[in-house]
């Protein structure tokens, strides 16, 4: 590993004053920062550490959402009384995602801003326009059988692994960040993460020296909530296609719904044309697989992963019917 | 803002580099380190404090093998930095019990036979420790089939969700789940 400095911050404001340095990178949980460090393909000069910040809280607010500490463990919030019973679907993801272990040491804040990655990420030996923008992508016509059906581009097929952040995607959570100039700012997670275009080394909107400090939960949305993850082992895997769904029925017929696929795209991916097809409609599986037909009209495969378009339908369908029959 | 900063010069790979002192409890004993930053969590104690229980596996979190407890909770103390644990708890294999006196988790492995080569066997308690922990406070895990409900019935499903951040190259699986289960059923 490169040499690099080491500072303990102990308030926001001097952590984002601390991290405009030249070379300068937060670090809370570690998980992700320090495997990549140790594969030299993060290489900070500087580590500004925020575990420590007084932002680990989950907070009621007024209009009846939670507020999420960006400090708060991955473990806290899925264990957190308030999620299980309001937002079980992030409860879910978070429970789906990681080991025990990683659960305990993972932030909030770090989860949103793991690396979205893959395979050729992580072979330095590899070309990889995210790792070294501009030397290609060894994806493209390599082995690609986990990489992106949805929003890919020439220079990026990878996949953002998050579960959380799926659930907070169907959830409609808002991320919000301080920058050097102690100004805040909250931004829609739908806004936060971008799709690789030709720029896939800059994965969300964050600006240099801005730092989360919670994401926002409006109230629960009416309806059921479930999180559907499948992946190629029973535990501790990146999803192949995930789902977040939020359906109310009422008398038969969907009233509203939202989903969110996770494993499919550069980033967690909510599909609005799902939501279209289902809203208004009765709760039988013809209208499901209609709904699951209009989100993946636009996916791609690249060739090993053709089974993924398939694969994300029928986890819609089943997680469609699974949480209207509850409603 | 803390600097942990000593002003002591190490050199490593040709370059020189500024040593960083902590101090944290290890086993319930205080303890002080003059590291490099770059430092585990896991080198400090195997290198530094020459506690070679906690075992190296992959380095990357995905094994278990180094799994300690920090301040209660278990961890990958090969992907956490030395200098993050300024005053912290650590509780190591040697510091859950000895020989004459085991741990009822290590007492349960012996028992149920949960293990083969026992390299994974110290990460693999520290593991169950901590997992257990974690049921007793009631948290749900992939395995929870309603993850409102405030408490969770250990089941051998439950228990294998749970420690699936600690692979086994034996597979001595069957027989670890049962050394968990049993030491469940008795109490820590």
């Amino acid at each position: 590993m490169r040499p690099f400095t080491y500072e303990r911050a102990t308030d926001a404001q001097t952590a984002v004053a601390a991290v405009s340095r030249p070379g300068a990178k937060f670090i809370s949980g570690g998980t992700n920062l320090l495997d990549l460090m140790k594969l030299d393909i993060e290489q900070p000069s500087h580590l500004v550490d925020i575990s420590r910040l007084p932002l680990r809280d989950i907070e009621e607010l007024p209009d009846g959402g939670l507020r999420i500490g960006a400090q708060a463990a991955n473990s806290d919030v899925a264990a957190d009384a308030r999620v299980r019973t309001r937002y079980p679907v992030l409860s879910e993801a978070l429970v789906a995602g990681a080991s025990g272990q990683l659960r305990n040491m993972a932030s909030t804040g770090g989860n949103l801003l793991q690396r979205t990655r893959c395979p050729y990420f992580y072979d330095t030996a590899a070309d990889c326009n995210k790792r070294d923008p501009g030397s290609g992508c060894s994806a493209i016509g390599g082995f690609n059988r986990i990489h992106a059906i949805l929003g890919a581009s020439e220079s990026c097929i990878a996949t953002n692994p998050s579960d959380m952040a799926v659930a907070m995607t169907v959830l409609g959570a808002e991320i919000e960040l301080l920058d050097a100039d102690q100004a805040v700012r909250r931004v829609a997670i739908t806004d936060f993460y971008r799709l690789p275009g030709d720029t896939p080394h800059i994965e969300t909107v964050l600006r240099p020296g801005e730092m989360i400090t919670s994401v926002v939960l409006p109230p629960p949305p009416p309806g059921r909530q479930k999180y559907r993850k499948v992946r190629d082992r029973a535990s501790y895997e990146f999803a192949l296609v995930s789902v977040a769904a939020v359906v109310s029925t009422d008398q038969g017929t969907i009233s509203e719904a939202r989903v969110a696929f996770g494993g499919v795209a550069h980033k967690p991916w909510r599909s609005v044309e799902a939501e279209a097809a289902l809203t208004g409609r009765p709760a039988t599986m013809d209208t499901y697989r209609a709904a699951a037909e209009a989100a993946m009209r636009d996916a791609v495969g690249q060739g090993h992963n053709d089974f993924k378009i398939e694969l994300a339908k029928r986890t819609l369908c089943r997680t469609l019917a699974q949480v209207a029959r509850a409603s | 803002m803390s600097d942990s900063d000593t002003g002591a010069m190490g050199r490593s790979q040709g370059e020189t580099v500024r040593l960083s002192t902590i101090r944290l409890s290890v086993n319930d004993q205080a303890r002080q380190l003059e590291v490099d930053p770059r430092t585990s969590l896991l080198d400090a104690l195997r290198e530094h404090l020459r506690l070679s229980g906690t075992k190296k596996g992959c380095d990357h979190g995905q094994c278990g093998a180094c799994t300690v407890l920090v301040n209660g909770r278990r961890v990958n103390s090969c992907l956490t930095l030395a200098v993050m644990h300024e005053d912290d708890e650590i509780v190591t294999i040697e510091g859950l019990g000895d020989p004459e006196d085991l741990h009822a988790m290590q007492r349960a492995f012996v028992e149920r036979d949960g293990f083969q080569c026992g390299y994974c066997t110290p990460g693999q308690i520290c593991s169950a420790v901590g997992m257990l922990a974690e049921v007793e406070a009631g948290w749900p895990s992939h395995a929870t089939a309603d993850v409102s409900a405030p408490q969770v019935a250990l089941s051998d499903e439950e228990i294998r969700e749970r420690m699936s951040g600690n692979i086994c190259r034996c597979a001595a699986y069957p027989n670890i789940v049962a050394a968990i289960r049993d030491t469940a059923q008795g109490g820590l």
